[in-house]
């Protein structure tokens, strides 16, 4: 239009932008690698670290869930006693089922079924109640995570709800074996990273959620369907709640009221660590990865050193919480 | 066009010789400006020229890469975060930056709150509130939340908060950009208070009709150069426009050419009533634009947001190609070829903390997938074509489309809703924020788009532009539809007649032409 236009008219440029925020998960997550190498000999050992991803891969699949509702502009924080229910319930069914099916695969891939359905249907309770009854998630999700919390207490009659020990045989490689020497739970948990970041990056449903989490009313102008999409992330968050605990149970066999307790928190750290907003619009899965293994990290090598105690876990999480935030927060005008 | 020279008079606040540069990116270059005690200094230029950017720094929102501002006669560096404020600097920005939960009454004395010890004069500052809001003719109650008021009376509450604060030099960035003629006049009888009290005012904006009106001197701007500096008796809003775009602009509107009135029916609206219209019944042929006109708060947004289904219908019929529809989602209006493109462009039509690319195919993601997976390469070519098309112009794709210049962001979004391909187009606001030149391409887009068959609706506050574009139009009024006029009765005083109630027609009989 303009005669003279000194003003470029929009290019595609780079698509990556190295900038702080998007290296600053990869950054920290090297330095405490480093850290780790440095301290302790035994840090790089496969057995070490087989050990840390195994144990974060249920904190982590859960993470990917809840890196979609979080950038839906959503949140859950029932995935904790959700994924003790589940815990409870698939034990229980299982624990029936050996007289219809007998010890052996059958019986447990009954439970894992009623897991998988368990978790949807409570990701679909949670999502009608916050979609169609327009309840604001938090107290949504505060309210069925203290309904799920007393309802394990309630199944287990307040102790421990245990897997029949001949099934909890069969069913122990889960999590112990792996293929190629790789632990199943970590080939699971890279499996649903993968799958997660195509689907955020990729796919229609990843764009919705983050125009959706960026601004609402624009989403609905732009012809998306904005509870679909919503009710769409919590059915997500509430199956792989299930996939995680797939992974679980066949670690300790067993259940309780202290199952899967602050895992929500956990989760929602390893998002916001990995560079996630928290009030939505903008979502990365491989940053929530990322986030995951920091702080399955931090606890690791603190019980590998000896200057500091061990029982500081908690502290060093929060600082490295609240650093991230600090250093992805958006730079101010001037 | 010669400098205004040295008048005697000392400047209030002045620039020497600013440049800004965002990271790598220069936006301005060397400008000088002063401004006077009690003038109105008016600053324009095409989109993306950096108005914005020259107020933000004259108001410490910014800092300059280079150059020094003198405010009193002294040096001095601005304060940033609004804190200019304190030292009589008051901007209004171009965005609304007013809390969405805040009342009317907490929003104008926010950041100096009246105070009783440590408690509020919370009955005091809603009475001060009231009569502010009074004096500028608007009528939204003290208590009234933000989020509940129209776009237009969000600008006036955010002058209401501007005029309280006593400020010496009161800077606007493009206030009339939302507001209706009556609401213009107001504001500028304000002004004019405020000017013989000796404040001074810098004033942008695009309509050059108000700026002979109102202002005493202007600064043009052209891609972030000082074109010149002149006093408006020196000019006519021809030259203006020329040294805006740097060459003559003629035919600002496009020739008209009417539909055949055989020419089929696209759109046919029969007694459409909602929570705010009721009886609204118009047609609208193929090849045809169809003007609403009409005061700010007639009702004209509710009855296209009712039509694409945005909003609930409480009754009547709506009719396309001669199909009963009945639209409760926009996907399903812009499946059946029907797309609105709202006037909010920051609360309802763009994500501003994205890029381009994903502002720009949103509506139309559908188009871009390949075997499931969204198509990047697809996305980027549909936006080099929409670039072109419109002329969008960032220095930089991949920046947020926030950061963008308010006329940019506009032409994004018309990029966004013609991405859709739709045979009928309604536009709300279309130029909002547009400068002259750019509104001369729209218009002509929107005749292409008649003469090759589609039909556009066009709701604009700007008479001259329902006026110069429309075959017919439609004026509504309180919410019913006050007369539809064709051809030669298309002026700006029989629409302002219906508009204000004056005149009045059964306009059932001439429904289409
Ligand atoms: N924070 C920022 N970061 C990067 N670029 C910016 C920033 N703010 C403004 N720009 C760029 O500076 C240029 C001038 O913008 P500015 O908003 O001052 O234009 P304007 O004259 O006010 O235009 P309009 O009439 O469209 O409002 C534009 O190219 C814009 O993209
Ligand atoms: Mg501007």
């Amino acid at each position: 239009m303009s005669v003279s236009a000194p003003e470029i008219p929009a290019k595609t440029t780079s698509r990556f932008k190295w900038d702080l925020k998007t290296i600053g998960p990869l950054a920290a997550l090297a330095l405490l690698v480093l850290l780790g190498i440095t301290l302790n000999e035994n840090f790089l050992t496969y057995n070490n670290i087989t050990n840390v991803l195994a144990r974060s891969s249920f904190i982590g699949i859960i993470a990917i869930g809840a890196t979609f509702v979080i950038t839906a502009g959503g949140l859950d924080l029932s995935v904790g006693s959700m994924a003790a229910v589940i815990a409870g319930v698939m034990i229980m069914v299982m624990n029936w089922l050996i007289p219809v099916f007998g010890i052996g695969w059958g019986v447990i891939l009954a439970g894992m079924a009623a897991g998988v359905l368990l978790g949807g249907v409570a990701g679909v309770g949670n999502g009608i109640m916050i979609t169609r009854g327009r309840i604001e998630a938090f107290i949504v999700t505060l309210g069925t995570m203290g309904i799920f919390r007393s309802l394990v207490t309630f199944l287990a009659d307040g102790g421990t709800l245990s897997l029949n020990f001949q099934v909890a045989d069969v069913y122990r490689p889960v999590y112990y074996n792996g293929f190629l020497g790789v632990p199943y739970p970590i080939l699971v948990f890279a499996l649903v990273a993968i799958a997660g970041e195509v689907v955020m990056r990729r796919t229609a449903f990843g764009r919705h959620c983050a125009a959706i989490g960026s601004n609402e009313q624009v989403a609905r102008y732009s012809s998306i369907n904005v509870d679909n999409v919503r009710l769409i992330t919590y059915i997500l968050q509430g199956v792989l709640v299930a996939v995680a605990v797939l992974l679980y149970v066949p670690r300790l066999g067993s259940a309780s009221s202290t199952t899967g307790v602050l895992w929500e928190l956990e989760a929602i750290a390893a998002v916001i660590i990995g560079g996630t907003t928290l009030k939505g619009g903008y979502g990365r899965v491989w940053g929530t990865v990322a986030g995951v293994i920091i702080l399955g990290l931090i606890g690791n090598i603190l019980n590998l050193q000896s200057f500091i105690s061990p029982y500081l876990n908690g502290a060093f999480q929060g600082v490295i919480i609240i650093l991230a935030v600090l250093l992805q927060r958006p730079k101010r005008a001037s | 066009m010669a400098d205004v020279q040295d008048t005697g008079v000392a400047p209030i606040l002045s620039a020497h010789r600013i440049s800004k540069s965002f990271g790598e990116i220069p936006v301005l270059f060397s400008i000088d400006f002063d401004i006077r005690p009690g003038e109105v200094h008016a600053i324009i230029g095409e989109n993306g020229a950096g108005k914005s950017t020259l107020i933000k720094i004259l108001s410490g929102i910014e800092q300059p890469t280079s150059g020094s501002i003198h405010y009193d006669g002294r040096s001095v560096v601005l304060p940033p975060d609004g804190k200019a404020e304190a030292m009589g600097i008051v901007l209004i920005h171009q965005e609304l930056n007013l809390a969405e939960h805040l009342t009317v009454a907490d929003s104008i004395f926010l950041g100096r709150e009246l105070r009783q010890g440590p408690f509020l004069k919370v009955g005091e500052m809603r009475r001060r509130a009231a009569e502010i809001m009074e004096t500028l003719h608007v009528h939204v109650d003290p208590d009234a939340r933000i989020s509940s008021l129209s776009v237009a009376d969000k600008q006036m509450v955010e002058i209401a908060k501007a005029i309280s604060r006593d400020a010496r030099v009161l800077i606007m960035d493009e206030p009339t950009a939302v507001l209706s003629v009556g609401e213009t006049q107001t504001l500028f009888e304000q002004i004019r208070r405020l000017t013989a009290r000796g404040v001074s005012v810098v004033f942008i904006s695009h309509k050059l009709d108000e700026i002979m009106e109102l202002a005493d001197r202007v600064t043009v701007l052209r891609d972030g150069q000082l074109i010149a500096t002149v006093s408006t008796e020196a000019l006519t809003p021809d030259s203006i426009a020329q040294m805006m775009v740097g060459r003559e602009l003629s035919n600002l509107y496009p020739p008209k050419h009417e539909p055949d009135v055989d020419e089929p029916v696209l759109l046919s609206v029969r007694n459409l009533a909602t929570k705010s219209v009721s009886d609204i019944s118009f047609d609208l042929r193929k090849g045809e634009i169809l003007g609403f006109a009409g005061l700010i708060g007639s009702g004209r947004t509710a009855v296209a947001e009712a039509i694409v289904g945005l909003t609930h219908r409480t009754a009547g019929e709506i009719q396309l190609n001669g199909q009963v529809v009945n639209f409760t989602r926009v996907a399903q209006s812009v499946e059946a070829g029907l797309a609105y493109m709202t006037k909010d462009r920051k609360g309802k039509g763009l994500l501003l903390n994205m890029g381009l690319r994903p502002n720009l195919t949103l509506l139309t993601l559908q188009k871009h997938m390949r075997a499931g997976f969204l198509d990047t390469a697809s996305e980027e070519r549909a936006l080099e074509r929409a670039t072109r098309r419109f002329d969008i112009r960032a220095r930089d794709a991949s920046v947020a489309v926030g950061r963008l210049s308010g006329g940019n962001q506009q032409k994004l979004m018309l990029g966004k809703t013609m991405e859709s391909e739709p045979d009928i187009i309604i536009m709300d606001e279309p130029t909002r924020g547009i400068d002259v030149g750019t509104k001369q391409q729209i218009y002509h887009i929107i005749a292409a788009l008649a003469a090759e068959g589609k039909a556009v609706i066009v709701i604009s506050s700007e008479l001259q532009e329902v006026i110069g574009l429309s075959h017919r139009v439609v004026v509504m009024r309180s919410g019913r539809i006050a007369g539809v006029l064709e051809g030669a009765e298309i002026t700006e005083e029989e629409i302002m007649r219906y508009a204000a109630g004056i005149k009045q027609s059964g306009h059932d009989e001439r429904i289409s032409a």
